[in-house]
């Protein structure tokens, strides 16, 4: 299952450790803030994205399912599937 | 459902209106308007599908800005079993648009039926009407009709002015829940867009003033009268806020349709032409003169990048500078950042800092650069969307003023750059509260 990696922007502080961790798929901004890209996690990447998730002191990191946004779609209040890092 | 008389002429959310008028209070909005068609007692649930297909087969989007279908955002509405509560936005959040005021004052009974009419759909009594804490006029109306509906019937809604703080992202849905519930007036992250805001753990449906005053007409007329003006793609009026080199500025009530350019030419634009027409809000889309000739509806808008938006419509004359009114603005709604996205924090500042320094110096072409790679950066970043009107703003200055950021980079600031602005409501407004 194809997964991608993405940030709360409420919850970022800009500590930069994400970035450290998984460079192939995390740059920081000219502020030092993270973009993550957009694109499916390649699976040779998927354990440097766990690792990015896991080293985020503010937990604003999370793994979700990849899914073609839609403007049509109106989700509900139940929150998006997660995949935890364990 | 049975289907009033209309009114004949393309005035419909300001019909009646007149100088004379100063607040239309019950009796005369139901002499305006005849009364509000609500359901049978014993019908209700009929009545519901029926009253819900109406506004499917209206079209009728939402007017705040996004142009969301209001049917579908029912539609999600109602599939949730939880009781709903509908929330009145009012907030008027753009400083140049002032059709939510207008409406406030001259029609407030209106939209308080379009809101009783949306209540009585999700079967709640709970209606809570948001109007930005600053604007007095806006809640006293409000306040009086309120206090109207309660003597002229004991009618089982339960109506509640709520004056959150007057900034640029307030009156954004999340924002405005969370400030309900008792929160800061912020945006709130949803990784899930459209999603549902939750109030005090029901959902509510949080329509724009002026979508609701409409629910009111199709209600009383039915979606078929409501579809006879406007397009196929955008059926209905708009208020449009026109603001700026216009000698007849003011809210305007115009079916999709028409140009912009005969829109303005209304209200008293110049014959000489003008260098360029900010259309939305100041989140909004710069138009150059030839894209004026545009017809206003939402497809034809979207082909070139731009929608009617909140409705704001700021002409701005020729020999203005409109890289420095850019400038002006984006300073400006970077200081309406909640400050809680780092891009949004640093990058709203940043991009001001470029426009500001291509407006006012003898700017080199590294800061041009500089300033299309910031706009790359910070898009799409925010927990909200202002960060991206913002960029979208800029965006069209540039394309829209690409001579004159040409002739900036040539010869130094235009003598353009020091005329009066025309933007409205850039200077006050620092945000000193959330709660």
């Amino acid at each position: 299952m194809a997964v991608r990696l993405q940030v709360n922007p409420i919850a970022c502080d800009a500590f930069g450790y994400c970035a450290e961790l998984a460079p192939e798929l995390i740059t920081l901004d000219e502020w030092g803030y993270p973009r993550m890209g957009g694109q499916p996690v390649p699976v040779e990447l998927a354990d440097s994205a766990r690792a990015a998730v896991r080293s985020c002191p503010r937990q604003a990191i999370k793994l979700v399912q990849d899914r073609a946004p839609s403007r049509e779609r109106v989700a509900t209040s139940r929150p998006s599937p997660a995949t935890h890092p364990r | 459902m049975s289907v009033l008389e209309a009114p004949p002429s393309y005035r419909r959310l300001l019909y009646g209106l007149s100088e004379t008028n100063t607040r239309s209070d019950l009796s005369e909005h139901h002499r305006r308007f005849g009364g509000c068609p609500l359901p049978p007692p014993h019908h209700r649930h009929r009545w519901r599908e029926r009253f819900h297909a109406q506004i499917e087969l209206s079209g009728l989007t939402g007017r705040g800005g996004a142009e969301f279908p209001l049917a579908t955002k029912l539609a999600a509405v109602r599939a949730h079993r939880r009781h709903g509560v509908v929330v009145v936005n009012s907030m008027e959040g753009e400083p140049a648009s002032q059709k939510d005021g207008t409406l406030a004052r001259y029609a407030p009974h209106l939209v308080l039926d379009g809101a009783e009419l949306m209540a009585a759909l999700l079967g709640t009594s709970q209606i809570y009407v948001c109007i930005a804490r600053d604007q007095r006029g806006a809640v006293q109306a409000y306040e009086i009709a309120a206090r109207e509906r309660r003597q002229w019937d004991s009618s089982s809604v339960e109506i509640t002015i709520c004056t959150p703080p007057a900034h640029y992202v307030a009156g954004e849905e999340s924002a405005l829940s969370q400030w309900i519930d008792g929160g800061r007036a912020a945006p709130a992250y949803r990784p899930d867009r459209p999603s549902i805001p939750v109030i005090r753990g029901r959902v509510a449906l949080v329509d724009n003033a002026e979508t609701l005053a409409n629910v009111a007409l199709i209600a009383r007329h039915g979606s078929e009268w409501f579809r006879s003006v406007g397009t196929p793609d955008s059926p209905g009026t708009r208020l449009l806020s026109i603001s700026g080199a216009v000698s007849r500025p003011g809210v305007y009530e115009v079916p999709f349709g028409p140009t912009l350019e005969a829109v303005l030419d209304h209200a008293g634009a110049p014959a000489g032409g003008l260098s360029g027409v900010l259309l939305g809000g100041y989140g909004g889309t710069w138009l150059s003169s030839d894209e004026i000739s545009t017809p206003l509806s939402s497809n034809e808008l979207k082909k070139i990048g731009c929608s009617v938006g909140a409705g704001v419509v700021v002409a701005l004359e020729r020999g203005h500078c409109g890289l420095a009114e850019t400038a002006r603005i984006v300073e400006w709604m970077a200081t309406q950042s909640a400050g809680q996205c780092g891009p949004c924090v640093f990058g709203l500042p940043a991009v001001a800092d470029d426009l500001k320094t291509i407006a006012t110096t003898d700017v080199s072409p590294a800061i041009v650069e500089r300033l299309w790679r910031r706009l790359l950066a910070v898009e799409g970043r925010g927990a909200c969307r202002h960060p991206d009107g913002v960029i979208r703003l800029v965006r069209s200055a540039l394309r829209v003023f690409s001579d004159d950021v040409e002739y900036h980079l040539a010869n130094g600031p235009c003598p353009g750059v020091h005329r009066p602005s025309p933007m409205t409501g850039i200077s006050e407004r620092r945000i000193v509260q959330w709660r």
